[in-house]
């Protein structure tokens, strides 16, 4: 495989930092598919655009935190989940519920509410700055060493949950009779409700699952990033590009557009290119007093934490339905 | 498509709001007076407004900072300062951010505050060092004096100076003057990897990093070069890869805090072992992670050391068994001690008479001798360069309970870390 790629006149330096690149944004990319699978199933099936989702996803980091002190990390990926989602089933049957009839703004505020309810609360009892939570040992270290630099082993189980959940939610929504029920009370509620299938429960178990999916990946994010209250804010933004590039409701479409934001910021950093090196291609001499200097030197390195937020714009200009939506909204 | 727009909109308009409201955390309990009070203003209060990032990325290290203010005040209060007066020290929440310490400022002279201190974040200080000049100006008799601990942005004592703003910690230009002397002599370093935060402070390490090393060792190359956004990189992964393929041998940061901690992770992770020259090692979070790789070559620039003797070992060791956390922001005390100094000599709490009396003051600081110079109140103090090693019999202190310690290998001298100031100091009328 080196050898052919090498004969393709890639320089090997080259190759190993594509692979472990690559490597790197998929993981990435994989961790965002987690955190947002759960938003985009809220939005596809219920038509709530839930702006606390990332703060579920604090709230299981927190609580897998509690538990993993008191009885292990194993356990903590069992019942944070389950928690954070019993705590989105309530939230759905005691508040969402109820404002569901005065329509879609009313429900976005309530989660919008909601989320500053979290951050607080979780800083009344966790405190204001991080929490020492750590990778288990037993996932500690590294999984393989490819061109002398190690692929921890912690990322490769990131990947894992993360291919894991897609495929059983997939198969959950296609393959059960349960996930049958709930696709019909998405575009039918009436003749599901006519045939006795009780929707609003429907509803809530889709909302406590999505919440549960935000915890799972509280779980994992919490302790290969950092668990602290600013947690949520920092992955909040990108979780919305992340639905709406992949098309708003369509689980592969968030999955394809998890991978690609992952990808692209992940070669983004690697590139020191500016546009001043682009102007000088082209015969224009680029000095300090030139017009515009502050925004052309630039590196490309350096606005990549923005790109996601520049995808979401140019989607929403030209495609707006998303990578593999289906519904103009 | 259209009312997800509106929703949108609707939502980024709270954000700002929410993110608006000032947030001030409970005032500290006061410590209990001592019996014997022997300085000349003995039974007066001294109030001081700590405006610092509590919570959000760096809360941790604000939140260790906050802690030693009040260990530091108690412990130098009446008897143990020569003008007898009482420290009290109240927590301002910025979360970090310049906008947010402005109102925190606004709020903390609502509230009669005279002192300020605040020092994580070069541009917070820049904003408030404007402020406190501006508010000075314009309210004489209010005047409120500014002792910044820890931001080092060289602007600060230079273009920027301001009469009320006194900086304890050494500026990137000491510092950088002093690491580039401390490096030029190891011979291994070839080619430098720059890896800082994008704001004021991280711009000026590598700005004087490379004018130090290229007149002190012209073949040092820089393989690369990244600044980050201040706080907001969660995964260092990618940037690991990158100065793996740049083939740094060597890396200098003046990082601190997470964005310290977690780029230390993703080396570990990567298993990439270069050595590191950095500013803030010691910092709450950092030493734990960068314990669990091993060992590594790093080092760190600063006017202090984990390891000293004599009162400031003492109350090193008391912190620990207090809050069972490091102390590491040793100019919290330098700043007390100095304070206290001045009021005795100013013989008054007066903001503007002590601020007079700092003005050039020389006094015994924790390193030995030290001055705030009066041109541009910069203090002036030795340096260290400490290495990150094993405890041993000489280095004793294990920093964060990691058996790991960060021990002095070169001391420079205050006259050899002293540069020049090209701040024209505009006394008040």
């Amino acid at each position: 495989m080196l050898e052919f790629l090498a004969s393709l006149g890639l320089s090997p330096a080259f190759i190993e930092f594509f692979t472990v690149s690559l490597l790197n944004g998929v993981s990435y990319g994989l961790l965002l598919f987690m955190l947002s699978s759960g938003l985009t199933l809220i939005f596809s099936m219920m038509g709530v655009l839930n702006f606390a989702h990332a703060s579920f996803y604090m709230l299981g980091a927190y609580v897998a935190y509690s538990v993993t002190a008191l009885i292990g990390f194993w356990w903590a990926l069992l019942i944070a989940p389950l928690v954070v989602g019993l705590l989105g089933a309530g939230f759905e049957k005691y508040c969402l519920r109820r404002v569901h009839k005065f329509g879609h703004v009313p429900e976005l505020l309530i989660t919008f509410g909601l989320s500053y309810i979290l951050l607080e609360l979780v800083q009344l009892v966790w405190g204001r700055s991080s929490v020492n939570y750590r990778v288990p040992t037993a996932l500690d270290g590294p999984l393989f060493t490819i061109f002398g630099t190690q692929f921890p082993m912690y990322r490769g189980f990131m990947m894992l949950v993360a291919v894991l959940m897609l495929i059983a939610v997939w198969l959950l929504l296609t393959r059960t009779r349960i996930g049958l029920v709930i696709q019909a009370a998405l575009t039918h509620p009436e003749t599901a409700e006519a045939l006795g299938h009780n929707v609003p429960r429907v509803f809530m178990m889709v909302f406590g699952g999505g919440a549960a999916l935000a915890g799972l990946a509280g779980v994992i994010g919490g302790n290969a990033f950092v668990t602290e209250p600013g947690m949520a804010a920092t992955v909040g933004s990108v979780i919305f590009v992340v639905v709406v590039v992949g098309g708003m409701g369509s689980l592969a479409g968030a999955f394809l557009a998890s991978l690609l934001i992952g990808v692209l910021q992940t070669f983004a950093v690697a590139m020191d290119g500016s546009m001043i090196s682009a102007v000088k291609m082209i015969g224009v001499s680029v000095t300090p007093e030139t017009f515009g200097y502050a925004l052309l030197k630039l590196k490309i390195s350096q606005v990549a934490p923005i790109l996601p937020y520049l995808l979401l714009v140019l989607m929403l200009v030209f495609r707006p339905k998303g990578l593999l939506g289906t519904r103009e909204g | 498509m259209k009312f997800l727009f509106s929703h949108l909109a609707v939502a980024a308009i709270f954000t700002c709001a929410g993110t608006a409201f000032a947030q001030t955390a409970a005032p500290a309990k006061a410590a209990p007076a001592p019996a014997k009070a022997a300085g000349p203003l003995a039974g007066q209060t001294v109030k001081i407004a700590m405006i610092e990032g509590l919570s959000g990325p760096f809360g941790n290290v604000g939140q260790n900072q906050l802690k030693s203010w009040q260990f530091i005040s108690e412990n130098l209060n009446g008897a143990n300062n020569p003008a007898g007066v009482k420290f009290e020290v109240t927590p301002f929440d910025s979360k970090g951010s310049p906008q947010e310490a402005l109102n925190s400022f606004k709020a903390a002279v609502d509230q009669g505050f005279r002192y300020i201190t605040q020092g994580n974040g070069s541009g917070a200080a820049l904003a408030l060092s404007d402020a406190v000049a501006k508010h000075n100006e314009r309210n004489p008799g209010k005047e409120v004096v500014y002792l910044n601990y820890a931001a080092v942005d060289p602007a600060l004592t230079n273009e920027k100076c301001n009469y009320w703003h006194f900086r304890l910690d050494a500026d990137t230009t000491q510092k950088m003057e002093a690491l580039t002397s401390f490096m030029k002599d190891q011979p291994k370093i070839k080619k430098v990897y720059l890896f800082n935060q994008n704001y004021s402070h991280g711009v000026q390490v590598a700005k004087y990093f490379k004018e130090g090393i290229t007149r002190k060792r012209a073949d040092v190359t820089i393989a690369g070069e990244d600044l980050i956004p201040l706080g907001q990189v969660k995964d260092f992964a990618p940037y690991v890869a990158k100065i793996k393929q740049s083939g740094a041998d060597t890396i200098v940061t003046g990082n601190w805090g997470a964005d310290l901690t977690l780029f230390v992770k993703a080396l570990n992770d990567a298993g990439l072992k270069l050595p590191m020259y950095t500013y803030y090692t010691g910092v709450t979070g950092t030493p734990t992670v960068l314990a669990s790789g091993g060992d590594s070559e790093v080092y760190q620039i600063s006017y202090a050391h984990s390891n000293y003797s004599g009162v400031m070992g003492k109350l090193t060791a008391d912190f620990k068994k207090k809050f069972n956390d490091d102390f590491y922001t040793f100019s919290i005390y330098n700043g007390v001690v100095m304070m206290g100094e001045a009021m005795a000599k100013a013989k008054s709490t007066d903001p503007v008479k002590v601020a007079a009396a700092m003005s050039g003051l020389q006094f015994k600081g924790f390193n030995g001798d030290s001055t705030m110079r009066k041109s541009d109140h910069q203090m002036q103090q030795g340096l260290y360069i400490a290495r990150w090693q094993k405890v041993d019999a000489k280095n004793g202190y294990s920093v964060e309970n990691t058996g790991y310690t960060l021990a002095p290998v070169k001391y420079i001298e205050a006259y050899v870390a002293s540069t020049p100031t090209s701040c024209q100091m505009k006394l008040p009328s």
